[in-house]
């Protein structure tokens, strides 16, 4: 008999590492190019960049072949190397008033100054299974639109600021504290609002999906009315060491919800426009029903997941019982390189800990026959 | 472009992370010394395995391993099992300059994942622990923010009830491993599941022991010669697993933490869950037998 305890450890793991690499490889078909990814994957890219809290193109769709289409392994192989790199310090926060826009919607009004630009989107295609696509020739250039020019993009105005002149809504006031940062320090809770909107940026899709739906559908008090939806390209700015100049350094894809919720608990506003809950308005008048927004901001374009950040944002907010309000519980269990390690740490042996409870099971039926002994 | 990225292990940072990280690693560590059994929070990074495979206590060695050291990872009490070879194994890729070992006696940095070694640490040694779930009060209190608040207050009231309902139901302690201990008479603390069988070698240790928990960002230590007291009752004291009257099939080791092995024809046998303690005793018997030979001869 051979020393049974798992030895040639290291043999097997070359040896599956192999057979992963092989597999890959072992097809008839052309080999996936990275640029094929980025053109024609791009909601995968965009779904790994976002949920690893890097915005890489080429790095998410490496990750995304090495992983075959795994995105939550993509996802997980991309803030490894993340880990890496030295941090340099923080850009100036982007100004998603300076978007160029690729589509933006509204629910809320049908009339938005600058119009709705739907842009493209699958949400009104029917979900037919497009056969010709099996074997697809490729369309000649001239089939393709000119895009237009991006210079006279028009610069949109936010929905939500005609609210805000309207006195519906608070007006923003610009924060000053340092934003918490959930790469370098612990989560505490109650956590601050920079914090949650971080964790739900980096969040798996489809943990948020789930979260956010339950408030939907009852399990929560968050349902709420799309002000705006944009997705687009921002610039980043960053400081410039030397001559203290901001200087843009690249631009982003991303996808912006500003959600709409009716407050019930806000009853008016005092002289300087702050919202007065109704425990502490001892005034008697009631003022007209306010709203609250609720915020998304993802990498990419994800609109279910931005979606569903602004309904987890509101309803960490309002706070209650609501699994979807319960901070702890939502940004605890979002993260998807968190959650995945975890559950698929139970793959790895568990002997040791396995025996001990064995002994403590046999030690208790032991007992549980001695008593049964003494009462005869 | 992306050529420049086609990463070969030189292309990656000596033990992995960058420096900053390392060394913000490092002044929790020291915290964490300083104040036995408290949970430091810090920056988990993301490593290239699994969380909750081990990141806490890799983020720890990564952090604290140079030119000269000489690492042991154990995983489940051996050496060779698949996770620990793949610990050691990125170890070796990004620190070239550290050596590895199967030795207890002769590695400065330990890492392991559910035991401690059954050869008595000493003093220089660092002994690095894997943490799943660093909260012992998790089990009476969901809430992180409740369970600080507990520690804060030195309230453990929770935690003395559950232990006695134990009794009440079932008879005895009835928590097999990761079994809570207090330490410094301060913070009660969860020694990652080890088995009861290694609390003992947290007391009043002459190595130290350092816990990292990756997923939950939180570090903790037992320095050298500190107390860890598992909880218990006078009339039910803690015990550890009983292997009485058993020893291991291989070394005959009677006093060892037994893996239980099931042959292909049914029998039930024991051998060392430490394969490393194992192996030394079957070479010293060997040794030994050459001796008497010569003798003999």
């Amino acid at each position: 008999m051979g020393y049974v305890a798992v030895k040639g450890g290291i043999d097997a793991i070359l040896a599956a590492e192999e057979l992963v690499k092989l597999g890959r490889l072992q097809c008839h078909s052309e080999l996936l190019q990275i640029d094929q990814l980025i053109e024609q994957q791009r909601m995968a890219v965009d779904q790994v960049m976002s949920e690893a809290g890097l915005y890489d193109e080429k790095l998410a769709a490496l990750a995304l072949k090495q992983a075959e289409g795994d995105l939550m392994e993509a996802g997980f192989l991309l803030r490894a190397y993340k880990s890496t790199l030295e941090r340099l310090g923080y850009s100036l926060p982007i100004d998603t008033s300076r978007m160029k826009v690729l589509r933006r919607i509204s629910s809320a009004f049908k009339n938005i100054p600058g119009g709705q630009v739907l842009g493209r989107t699958r949400d009104y295609t029917q979900r037919l299974l497009d056969f010709n696509l099996i074997e697809e020739i490729r369309a000649p250039e001239s089939a393709f639109q000119q895009p237009k020019a991006t210079t006279d993009m028009p610069k949109f105005s936010r929905v939500s600021d005609l609210l805000r002149a309207e006195g519906l809504l608070t007006a923003l006031a610009p924060s000053e504290q340092e934003p918490f940062d959930i790469t370098r320090d612990t989560l505490k809770f109650p956590a601050p609002r920079s914090a949650r909107l971080q964790t739900l940026a980096r969040g798996e899709t489809g943990a948020m999906v789930a979260l956010g739906y339950s408030s939907l559908r009852g399990y929560g008090m968050v349902h709420p009315t799309i002000s705006e939806l944009r997705y687009g390209k921002v610039p980043v700015e960053f400081l410039h060491p030397l001559t203290g100049n901001p200087v843009t350094i690249g631009q982003l894809r991303v996808t912006e919800v500003e959600a709409l919720n009716h407050d019930y608990s806000i009853v008016g506003r005092d002289k300087d426009g702050i919202a007065q809950q109704e425990s502490t308005n001892n005034n008697e008048e009631k003022a007209e029903p306010l709203y609250e927004l609720g915020y998304g901001l993802v990498y990419g374009q994800n609109e279910r997941k931005a979606i569903s950040m602004s309904i987890l944002d509101r309803a960490m907010d309002i706070g209650g019982d609501a699994p979807s309000s319960d901070q702890e519980f939502v940004l605890y269990h979002i993260d998807s390189v968190e959650s995945s390690g975890f559950v698929e740490h139970l793959k790895l042996p568990h002997y040791v800990t396995f025996q001990s409870s064995l002994d403590r099971s046999r030690e208790e039926t032991r007992l549980a026959y001695a008593a049964e002994a003494r009462k005869k | 472009m992306l050529k420049d990225l086609i990463t070969t292990e030189e292309n990656y940072n000596y033990a992995f992370l960058d420096e900053g990280s390392k060394r913000e690693i490092r002044r929790n560590l020291l915290k964490a010394v300083a104040i036995p059994g408290y949970q430091v929070p810090f920056g988990s990074r993301e490593l290239p395995i699994g969380r909750g495979w081990g990141t806490g206590g890799l983020q720890i060695t990564l952090s604290l391993i140079g030119q000269g050291d000489i690492v042991k990872v154990i995983d489940q009490g051996t050496d060779a099992g698949v996770n620990a070879a793949n610990i050691r194994r990125l170890i070796e890729r990004t620190a070239p300059d550290v050596t590895t070992t199967f030795q207890t006696t002769e590695a400065t940095i330990i890492q392991t994942r559910h035991r401690i070694p059954e050869e008595k640490m000493q003093a220089g040694q660092l002994l690095v622990l894997q943490v799943p779930l660093p909260e012992p009060l998790r089990l009476v209190e969901r809430s992180e923010n409740a369970t600080r608040r507990m520690h804060a207050d030195k309230n453990y009231s929770r935690m003395w009830v559950a232990l006695y309902e134990e009794i009440v139901k079932h008879g005895l302690l009835a928590r097999a491993y990761s079994y809570p201990v207090m330490v410094n008479g301060r913070y009660v603390m969860a020694p990652s599941p080890i088995p009861r069988w290694d609390v003992e070698k947290l007391h009043n240790a002459e190595h130290l022991s350092l816990f990292g928990a990756g997923r939950e960002k939180r570090l903790y230590a037992v320095p050298p010669r500190t107390a860890v007291i598992p909880l218990d009752f006078e009339d039910y004291p803690f015990t550890v697993e009983d292997f009485h009257g058993i020893r291991c099939q291989r070394c005959g080791a009677e006093h060892s933490f037994l893996d239980e092995i099931t042959t292909e024809a049914g029998q039930k046998t024991y051998m060392c869950s430490d394969t490393a303690y194992c192996d030394e005793r079957v070479a010293k018997k060997a040794a030994e037998r050459e001796m008497q030979k010569e003798f003999a001869g």
